[in-house]
């Protein structure tokens, strides 16, 4: 490749928010008329890193050079006087307007008139891009493709140079990203620096120049994709495995399975199906580990069982019993004691401005006999918690919301660990803690176990799965990919697995 | 007929207020904010457009200081709410009130100074807005005396609603507008610079409220300076906004449907006297017709809510303050 | 100029914290109404000193100062306990009216023929009802179609009041007022009864601030009212039933308004009579008040306090300085004002942009990654 001028350098990018730390020390570089992958697993920062291109944050060390040149981009305004334009995972499209109007909203090309003619103009733009869109159609009757198509038609046509896509194929259909494809490749052609967010290997190949690869907000490496195989991009993704010294106690496994999992089907907004026809059983005394990258349908797949998620087809089974369409609040009523820590802790596990011991009322306030609700029990479960699993607050009343995210996730998780329950739901336990309250949280899910619990233990860290769980489910695009003994397999044929790249996978049984 | 003309005739007049009050909200309400502080601002505008009068004699300038009264009592609302993230419902409110007391304080103070305790505007600024007969076409029959002889700022309402109109819906800045009220991160992502849209739209919402004050206490009072001028007016046309569904163009049609509810509590029994087969209307009781906007406003409401429509509805991000970093 | 300064979340502030920004923002306030009474040629120090005395100089002005306090607080107090839930309830002074127009029906109709406490009780179980009808309306219609309940309970307000214009102008109308249309006056049964020249329902209001303290503090229902306030999703998670908490929890509130609407209809200040000034935008003024005492039935407590003093005194010094009594007004809202701007700098923090920015954190807002 001849040496083209850079369009965009990142030297030393850090990102701060409150004690997560989500950018450190990245280094970053586009040359104009090539494509760059930027991959990494969930959580790896990408998505911040490029916000800050964006202007939606700023960051908070390092240096950004467009065009040789360092700027502050403070706002999205800055951005686009840049020449920059990205198209964010999820649209910013006004639904109510139509696509032109989305197009040419904040386009100096716009006149003062809202005129009829003005959708020739870009519709002669649309062609020259080899995008079909009818423009004229309102954003919310578009179906997800099309709204992209207006997202990228909207930057283009602000006459962006550099093109930033978060996760663009997640919603397509391969025929659809085949299209985009093509015209990614013809703006490249045309001088057009483009980087594109994602952690589908087999695309990354295809359509990338370079990748850059991210692990846990820091920049790892950039190869050239020509010269590089998706084993290699898996192992510098997910990083080489590493010895942890998780316990993993030995429980007799029941043959009868304890929660059932059939042909499950979930729908999302957009009626994709975002679970496709998954089945799978958790056994007393065992942690079934589900690995995937984000967005592969682990939230659906945590909240349809807990009752939370409208269900297309198929049926949860917890001792015979279908719960599939029960409330939650029936499923506690049938005697089923699940816990399900939530991602979204403040927002769904928690109540955000009561304090810890409020918080361990959740979801038996109502046990208590009369009108009042007993906090003499709370107040026992909280102290126990906050010194089991060392948190730090000012004191049990102070909101939850004033904690630090490593303490709220403790409290949920602890308040669902210690309602002792049949079955252990627990999507990413671990994010945002440190070394020592990680470890905390793995005993205490191995006591668990050892008590006879099932616990389906959502992860992103393979090294910690490898160790912890017994058995590993990968999800990829809301099917299961592979079931694999946790103490057999290896992280690369996870990363495969995940990436769904099943035949490499295959091929190495 | 003449009843039907002078019925019609001054409930265009009695629109006037609601259409100006309407007209400013709409256009808030469009870039995002909820300012329940129509009837608040429309009281200082009426103060102020009045003492303005009074002093000056100057109808133009009368109305420039409405304006401007409302405009920047409106900018209060929008550096509480826009910069400092404050609670709009409760802001909206409080202008009301302050706006309340804000009038009655400096009407009370303005019949002190004045010698005979009653504040009047000249002869000559009164007739400046009396009914203003246009050339020829007030000649027509009828037609002529129901919409060509009305005062300059029943005009000037229509005018300013259509205006508002014309930039809501077909100008690109109208457009911005729009957007920042549905979907302010993706105006944001858009390169707009959304707290700056909506400053300048509160405040200029703000300034068509004054205006609205100032018809009702210039040219409703008679010229003689009234406490209590507004009267709820702010409350109808917050409500006129739901009715009209975020329309100006509608307000002006809504402004007169309002207009003859408002008329109909005086009028309906000579409608009753004139036609035996009205004779109905003299039955109702005036309560009745004061209650009218407000309940057909509610009902439009929860037919839109019940349709789940998009058009038509509440800009989808009124009320709710928006903060980038926010996911 | 947004861009000029960046403004990011810092962790809530303790008690101690906003007791001091408040007591700071009602200084600020006064000062600045002060600085207009100085600009009008009086005293400030003088006027206040009138304004603060003005509720406790004889019986008579206190009697007059707990005719504002009591409706106020009722109608705060009700309104608190849907904002608790984050439900815009802007509709108390319709409630309040709605209370007392069922509550002035049982009066007219039963006041000579039943029993003094018998009435009360009903009454004011009428009040109740009426009230937490209003407000069932528009939390149902939200519930099931999403109607906006903040624009639906405002159109009631108004539905209300000219439902009282009426009545006194048709069926209640009292025959023998030639002239004028108003209600009859309540029989003596259905007054509300006076304890040393000052009618009772002080006592009921105060009990009302002590069982609301208990019911959001101590209670399961209080507990459902945060939770589902704080998110609607962890409610759903715990198992609770969303849309009967929203519903019950309206009811509640808009009963407590039309309670306040019972009481003040029935006593010596409104002459026993309803009229449409019966709420006089008290609604109104308790969201106001709710909100400054961030929804606390002891905060609502002071605030209405504070309020009341400030209202019955400006229309004491009315009379002794010459000065509008609507300097209340004003200065509610300065109040208001200043402590709304105040709270941006309790709950925000503003940087000045540089080009690089170090060290900045936001503490307790954590945010990861979410892909």
């Amino acid at each position: 490749m001849s040496m083209t001028s850079t369009a965009i350098e990142l030297k030393g990018i850090r990102k701060v928010f409150g004690n997560v730390v989500a950018n450190d020390q990245v280094d970053l570089s586009v040359r104009k008329g090539e494509i760059l992958a930027l991959l990494g697993e969930n959580g790896s920062g990408k998505t911040t890193l490029m916000n800050m291109l964006s202007g939606i944050y700023q960051p908070d060390g390092g240096t950004i050079k467009v065009n040789g040149k360092v700027v502050h981009i403070s706002s999205p305004e800055d951005s686009k006087k840049f020449g920059i334009g990205m198209i964010h995972q999820h649209f910013k499209l006004v639904e109510l307007f139509s696509g032109i109007d989305n197009v040419l909203l904040g386009s100096s090309k716009q006149e003062f008139f809202l005129r009829k003619k003005r959708i020739n103009t870009v519709n002669q733009a649309v062609k020259d891009f080899g995008l079909s869109v009818d423009l004229s159609k309102k954003v919310y009757d578009m179906s997800v493709s099309e709204k992209q198509s207006v997202e990228i038609i909207k930057v283009l046509f602000n006459g962006a140079k550099i093109l930033i896509l978060d996760e663009p194929t997640a919603v397509l259909t391969p025929q659809e990203t085949q299209v985009l494809f093509d015209i990614l490749r013809k703006m490249r052609d045309n001088g057009c620096a483009i980087v594109i967010i994602t952690h589908k290997l087999n695309e990354v190949l295809e359509i990338s120049d370079r990748v850059t690869i991210l692990r846990k907000g820091k920049s790892i490496a950039t190869v050239t994709t020509s010269e590089t195989t998706a084993e290699e991009l898996t192992e510098l993704m997910v990083g080489h495995a590493v010895k942890l010294e998780i316990e993993r106690p030995e429980v007799e496994v029941e043959d009868s399975p304890l929660f059932s999992v059939h042909h499950l089907v979930v729908e999302n907004e957009d009626k994709i199906n975002i679970i496709d026809d998954i089945s799978f059983d958790l056994r007393r005394g065992e942690i079934l580990g589900v690995a995937g990258v984000a967005g592969s349908g682990q939230k659906e797949l945590c909240e349809s069982i807990a009752g939370l998620q409208k269900v297309k087809r198929g049926a949860i089974l917890y001792e015979k019993e279908n719960i599939v369409d029960k409330k939650p609040m029936d499923i506690i009523k049938l005697g089923i004691s699940m816990s399900f820590i939530p991602e979204d802790r403040l927002g769904m596990g928690l109540s955000a401005s009561m304090g810890i011991r409020d918080n361990m009322l959740l979801k038996n306030y109502r046990k208590s006999k009369g009108l009042f609700v007993d906090r003499k029990k709370a107040t026992e479960t909280a102290n126990e918690i906050v010194n089991k699993y060392d948190i730090s607050a000012p004191d049990i009343v102070t909101p939850v919301s004033r904690l630090s995210g490593g303490n709220v996730q403790k409290v949920l998780l602890g308040r669902e660990i210690e309602a002792k329950p049949n079955v252990i739901i627990t999507a990413y336990p671990v994010r945002g803690l440190d070394i020592n309250s990680s470890y905390v949280v793995y005993n205490a899910l191995n006591a668990s176990k050892k008590m006879g619990a099932g616990v389906l233990f959502i992860g992103e860290d393979l090294d910690v799965m490898l160790e912890l769980c017994d058995r590993i489910m990968v999800l990829c695009h809301g099917k299961i990919t592979g079931v694999v003994d946790a103490k057999t397999t290896t992280k690369e044929k996870l990363g495969l697995l995940m990436t769904g790249v099943k035949e490499v996978a295959n091929s190495d049984d | 007929m003449n009843t039907i003309i002078k019925f019609l005739f001054a409930a265009i007049k009695a629109g006037v207020p609601f259409l100006y009050g309407t007209t400013g909200e709409i256009i808030t309400q469009k870039s995002g904010s909820l300012n329940l502080g129509v009837e608040g601002m429309m009281y200082m505008g009426a103060f102020v457009g009045f003492y303005a009068g009074f002093k000056t004699n100057n109808i133009f300038l009368a109305l420039i200081c409405a304006f401007f009264t409302g405009a920047v009592a409106a900018f209060v609302f929008a550096f509480l709410t826009v910069t400092l993230q404050a609670n709009q419902n409760v802001t909206g409110l409080a202008l009301t009130i302050f706006g309340g007391g804000f009038s009655t304080f400096f009407g009370e103070m303005m019949i002190k100074f004045t010698p005979n305790g009653l504040p009047k505007l000249s002869e000559e600024f009164i007739k400046g807005l009396s009914e203003f007969k246009i050339p020829f076409l007030s000649d027509i029959p009828y037609i002529g005396k129901l919409l060509f002889s009305h005062n300059i700022l029943v005009y000037l309402s229509i005018i300013v609603a259509l205006l508002c109109w014309v930039y809501l819906r077909f100008t690109k800045y109208g457009l911005h507008t729009r957007s920042v009220g549905e979907n302010p991160a993706a105006a944001d992502a858009s390169g707009l610079n959304v707290t700056l849209i909506k400053y300048l739209n509160i405040m200029l919402g703000g300034g068509i409220c004054g205006l609205g004050g100032a018809y009702v206490s210039l040219v409703n009072g008679g010229g003689v300076w009234n406490n209590g001028c507004v009267n709820g007016q702010g409350w109808i046309s917050v409500a006129l906004v739901i009715f009209a569904s975020w329309s100006p163009a509608k307000a002006i049609f809504g402004s007169l449907v309002f207009g003859m509810f408002t008329e109909l509590q005086i009028r309906a029994n000579d409608f009753a006297h004139e036609f035996p087969f009205l004779g109905f209307l003299g039955h109702i009781p005036t309560a009745f017709y004061k209650m009218l906007p407000f309940a057909i406003t509610a009902l439009v409401l929860v037919v839109t809510s019940i349709s789940q429509k998009r058009e038509g509805n509440q800009p989808a991000a009124c009320g709710i303050n928006y903060y980038r970093e926010e996911r | 100029m947004i861009n000029l300064v960046h403004v990011s979340k810092r962790p809530e502030p303790t008690k101690i914290q906003v007791v001091l920004w408040y007591i700071v923002a009602i200084l600020c306030a006064v000062f600045i109404s002060g600085l207009l009474i100085f600009v009008l040629k009086q005293n400030p120090i003088e006027y206040f000193k009138v304004v603060i005395m003005g509720s406790f100089k004889s019986h008579l002005s206190f009697k007059a100062f707990v005719r504002i306090f009591v409706p106020l607080l009722i109608a705060s107090l009700g309104v608190s306990v849907a904002f608790k839930m984050k439900f815009w309830n802007i509709g108390a002074e319709g409630q309040f009216i709605m209370g007392a127009v069922f509550a002035c029906w049982v009066g007219l109709k039963f006041g000579e023929t039943w029993n003094h406490w018998v009435l009360m009780a009903v009454m004011l179980v009428a009040g109740a009802i009426g009230g937490g009808l209003l407000g069932i309306i528009p939390a149902f219609l939200k519930c099931k179609f999403g109607t906006n309940e903040t624009l639906l309970t405002l159109m009631l307000n108004y539905i209300a009041l000219y439902l009282v214009l009426y009545l006194s102008d048709g069926p209640w109308r009292d025959p023998e007022l030639k002239g004028f249309s108003n209600i009859k006056q309540l029989p003596k049964a259905a007054r509300v009864d006076n304890i040393a020249g000052i009618d009772v329902s002080w006592i009921l209001a105060l009990i009302l601030v002590v069982v609301l303290f208990v019911y959001f503090r101590y209670s399961k229902q209080g507990y459902e009212i945060s939770v589902v306030g704080d998110s609607q999703n962890t409610a759903r998670y715990s198992g609770m039933n969303v849309n009967k908490v929203v519903m019950r929890t309206m009811f509640i509130s808009s009963a407590i308004c039309g309670i306040g609407g019972m009481l003040k209809m029935a006593g010596e200040g409104s002459s026993y009579t309803l009229g449409v000034g019966i709420a006089g935008g008290v609604g109104f003024t308790a969201i106001i008040v709710a909100w400054l005492a961030k929804l606390s039935p002891v905060g609502i407590t002071i605030v209405t306090f504070l309020f009341a003093v400030l209202e019955k005194g400006c229309g004491t010094a009315e009379t002794k300085f010459n000065l509008s009594a609507s300097v209340a007004d004003i200065v509610q809202g300065l109040i208001l004002f200043i402590i709304l701007g105040f709270e941006f700098f309790i709950r925000y923090k503003i940087t000045f942009n540089k080009p690089v920015l170090l060290n900045k954190s936001s503490e307790g807002d954590a945010k990861e990654e979410k892909e």
